[in-house]
């Protein structure tokens, strides 16, 4: 089914956020804190509500998987464990495809357990078709995880560490970042058709993946 | 003989500026429509031209040192040296063109700024070579050159991405009305003046750039020597 040393680093990554909640917890308050302040910073009502809900949710997934993305790699900095994985014979792009699954997965979970405070704090009703946001978010979210947690692993041993994270990773995840707010936002508007973005996702998402499989090894071992 | 030739490459090329200075404010004629604002193409094309001529090179540099490192490792520290400046340089002009956009923009179209594709994929451009640099800057170590050639590679397959996804996103909604792209029907008077001063400023951009390479070369053979001195001071030991 999935290569073992994948399927390995999967589990311990997910067993070991299942003991402590850490990066859940965090993410979770924090994406809802950011909500409120941009309910209070743009004021959201009525229609105006509709056009930005798409946005803000974007947004406050981006913040709240960046606090995830920060310690993500935080475990195998200490007590050398990089060292081991890195002298382990899997290869590390199956180490890197694990921990963008878990970190995709918590994401995931802060998205459900937030989808219904966004509905009632935006007062949104969705006029488009909603089962397309299962495909929309996934596929946004996997894209600002994926980059993340490669230029997570750029950053690793340099001072500034998680703001540089932050720096990097933005400005390549603006079309991705676009891409979701616009399908999004039309889902919900209802108003345009969000194929094209969703298309653009998805080539955005294969691209970047295979370029990150490919040259996780070469960031990986660079010595 | 080297150091004659570079001295004669700088003159001819701020003879070439001064000549395209010239021709840019005295000899091409007014704009129909906009007047003497419009003179200020002469800087901004250009710019954008060696800004973007640079970003290429720089990612040629960091592809070459990614895959010279484990064999040859001169032809690496050389290709790192052409990524370092070219990425410098080119941010230098992406900030020329930045700027001398909007000025221009705010007298000819009486907007600053606006969210359209060539725009916006310039401004995430800037921002992704800024980013390379703070990399460069932040990450330590002898790694730190292999880290920035995998983020320079990154970077340049985003833009593409970024300028299609901006395309579309302005194809959708109303864009705000020019008064035509700049260059577009330019007029044969102007054609001249235009083309000496791209050839100023390319002449001047490359002068910067072997010069940063130059400085980039030096401090390389600098830290290897440490290096070494280091290595040795140790081994008596």
């Amino acid at each position: 089914m999935m290569p073992r040393a994948l399927w390995t680093h999967l589990v311990k990554d997910l067993r070991i956020e299942l003991r402590t909640l850490d990066a859940l917890v965090s993410m979770l308050f924090f994406s809802l804190l950011v909500v409120v302040l941009f309910s209070i910073a743009f004021d959201p009502r009525g229609v105006f509500s509709q056009q930005i809900a798409g946005g803000v949710l974007c947004v406050a997934t981006m913040f709240a998987s960046v606090s995830a993305l920060n310690q993500a790699w935080a475990r195998e900095i200490r007590h050398q464990v990089l060292d081991a994985q890195r002298m382990a014979p899997a290869p590390g792009a199956e180490l890197f495809l694990a921990k963008v699954i878990a970190n995709f997965l918590f994401v995931t979970v802060v998205q459900i357990i937030l989808a219904p405070c966004f509905l009632i704090f935006y007062n949104l009703h969705i006029v488009g078709q909603a089962w397309l946001l299962a495909l929309v978010l996934p596929l946004g979210t996997w894209a600002l995880v994926g980059n993340g947690i490669f230029f997570a692993a750029l950053s690793i041993r340099s001072r500034n560490r998680e703001l540089l994270l932050s720096l990097i990773l933005f400005p390549i995840f603006i079309p991705a970042l676009l891409a979701m707010v616009q399908a999004t936002t039309a889902i919900l508007t209802g108003e345009s058709d969000p194929t094209l973005w969703i298309k653009l996702l998805l080539g955005y998402d294969i691209i970047f993946t295979t370029v990150s499989l490919l040259l996780f090894d070469v960031v990986f071992h660079a010595e | 003989m080297k150091k004659l030739a570079i001295g004669l490459y700088a003159a001819v090329t701020v003879a070439l500026m001064v000549w395209g200075y010239y021709q840019a404010i005295y000899v091409a004629p007014n704009d129909a429509m906009q007047g003497e604002i419009f003179r200020i193409i002469y800087y901004h094309v250009p710019s954008a031209s060696v800004a973007f001529l640079f970003f290429a090179i720089s990612l040629i540099g960091s592809i070459g040192y990614l895959g010279f490192r484990r064999n040859h490792a001169g032809w690496a520290q050389v290709s790192d040296a052409w990524a370092l400046a070219g990425a410098e340089v080119g941010v230098v002009f992406c900030t020329v063109v930045l700027t001398t956009g909007p000025l221009w923009g705010r007298r000819a179209w009486g907007i600053w700024w606006t969210w359209d594709a060539r725009l916006t994929t310039t401004l995430v451009l800037w921002l992704i070579y800024v980013s390379y640099l703070l990399l460069r800057r932040f990450a330590a170590g002898p790694q730190m050159q292999t880290l920035a050639a995998v983020l320079g590679i990154f970077g340049a397959l985003d833009v593409p991405i970024v300028y299609m996804s901006n395309r579309w996103w302005r194809t959708q909604h109303p864009a705000p009305v020019f008064g035509g792209s700049e260059g577009s029907g330019m007029a044969a008077s102007m054609v001249g003046p235009f083309l000496w001063n791209m050839l100023a400023w390319f002449a001047w951009g490359v002068m910067i750039l072997g010069i940063r390479y130059a400085v980039e070369r030096q401090q390389q053979k600098i830290a290897a020597r440490e290096a070494q001195a280091a290595l040795d001071e140790g081994s008596l030991i």
